[in-house]
């Protein structure tokens, strides 16, 4: 089966990001009140093809771990969809 | 002669500059293409700054899965001298030679500039003729050079004397002003600073006692050798 994959990667909690601290204080002197928490990281999107999703799972963490982040400073939240390799 | 290999990653670009420093030291270099599967019969590593791979999803993360890293990764098990200097040190946090990592600097400002550090520990491979406290004005040329780690991991480099050089003005935001450390035997050393831009006979030359300490190294390593 075919899964398409969005692997977000974000700083980890604790971790300075100063392109989010940044970016906040730009939407500030926007007038925008009441944002927070402003993180940026990065999007991944690929196809992966395995017998289910469980498995497909399984390869993209080990991938996530081995090498789409550095676990020292990243983390990443992953969604898989049976959809032919449409976008999430 | 003594020679170093020199690690060049498509993106590397101060090895000619590091091979310039290391013959003012009196090593020989050789140059090591990242898609060699050994780093053939040198006494040290290298690897120099620059952007791998262009820097893609992060510095070093593509380099540190470049054939040669298997050799390195072997030559630094064996004891063998391995220093990181900028995009060098960001590879081999990332291929887990030393812990931490690089993030980005704070203010997310490029930085090319000439900062002052002090080395505090003369137990790595690159620091062992200076002595402690000595104060070197080195380049700096990056825009991830902010070390940061696990509060146990700073512990263990604090207590264990891993941390060689830190920045007398903190550039970048790096934890405890963290420039460069080195592994528990400290023969891998990794550091911000460009040593290899600082051999300069009309201008800056503090980074020739880091030569020389690496020279002594190798020496080191290979009258241990004749002896064991």
């Amino acid at each position: 089966m075919r899964f398409s994959v969005l692997v977000e990667v974000r700083p980890r909690e604790g971790i300075a990001n100063p392109e989010g601290a940044t970016i906040q204080r730009a939407v500030a002197g926007l007038g925008y009140q009441g944002v927070s928490d402003v993180r940026v990281g990065k999007a991944i999107r690929f196809a992966v093809e395995a017998p289910d999703e469980a498995a497909a799972r399984a390869q993209v963490g080990e991938l996530c771990q081995r090498f789409l982040t550095n676990p020292v400073i990243e983390d990443a939240d992953v969604s898989v969809g049976a959809n032919g390799g449409q976008r999430a | 002669m003594r020679t170093a290999g020199i690690v060049v990653f498509p993106g590397s670009n101060c090895e000619h500059d590091v091979a310039e420093a290391l013959g003012m030291a009196g090593m020989g270099a050789r140059m090591i293409w990242h898609g060699d599967a050994g780093v053939g019969d040198v006494d040290a590593l290298v690897l120099p700054g620059g952007f791998a791979h262009g820097d893609y999803l992060r510095p070093g993360a593509i380099a540190r899965f470049s054939p040669v890293m298997a050799a390195v990764e072997a030559f630094a098990r064996e004891g063998g001298p391995v220093i990181g200097i900028c995009n060098g040190f960001q590879v081999l946090t990332e291929a887990g030679l030393l812990p931490g990592a690089l993030r980005q600097n704070c203010g997310l400002k490029f930085l090319c500039t000439t900062v002052r550090t002090r080395v505090d520990s003369g137990r790595s491979a690159l620091t062992c003729s200076v002595a402690t406290g000595t104060r070197l004005s080195l380049p700096i040329n990056h825009f991830s050079g902010a070390y940061t780690c696990a509060p146990d991991t700073l512990a263990e480099l604090r207590s264990e004397e891993r941390i060689v050089l830190r920045y007398l003005d903190n550039p970048n935001g790096s934890l405890d002003d963290i420039a460069g450390i080195c592994s528990p035997a400290g023969n891998v050393v990794g550091l911000m600073p460009h040593p290899e831009r600082a051999c300069d006979p009309l201008g800056l030359q503090d980074g020739i006692p880091l030569w020389a300490g690496l020279v002594a190294t190798v020496a080191g390593v290979a009258e241990a050798t004749r002896s064991a």
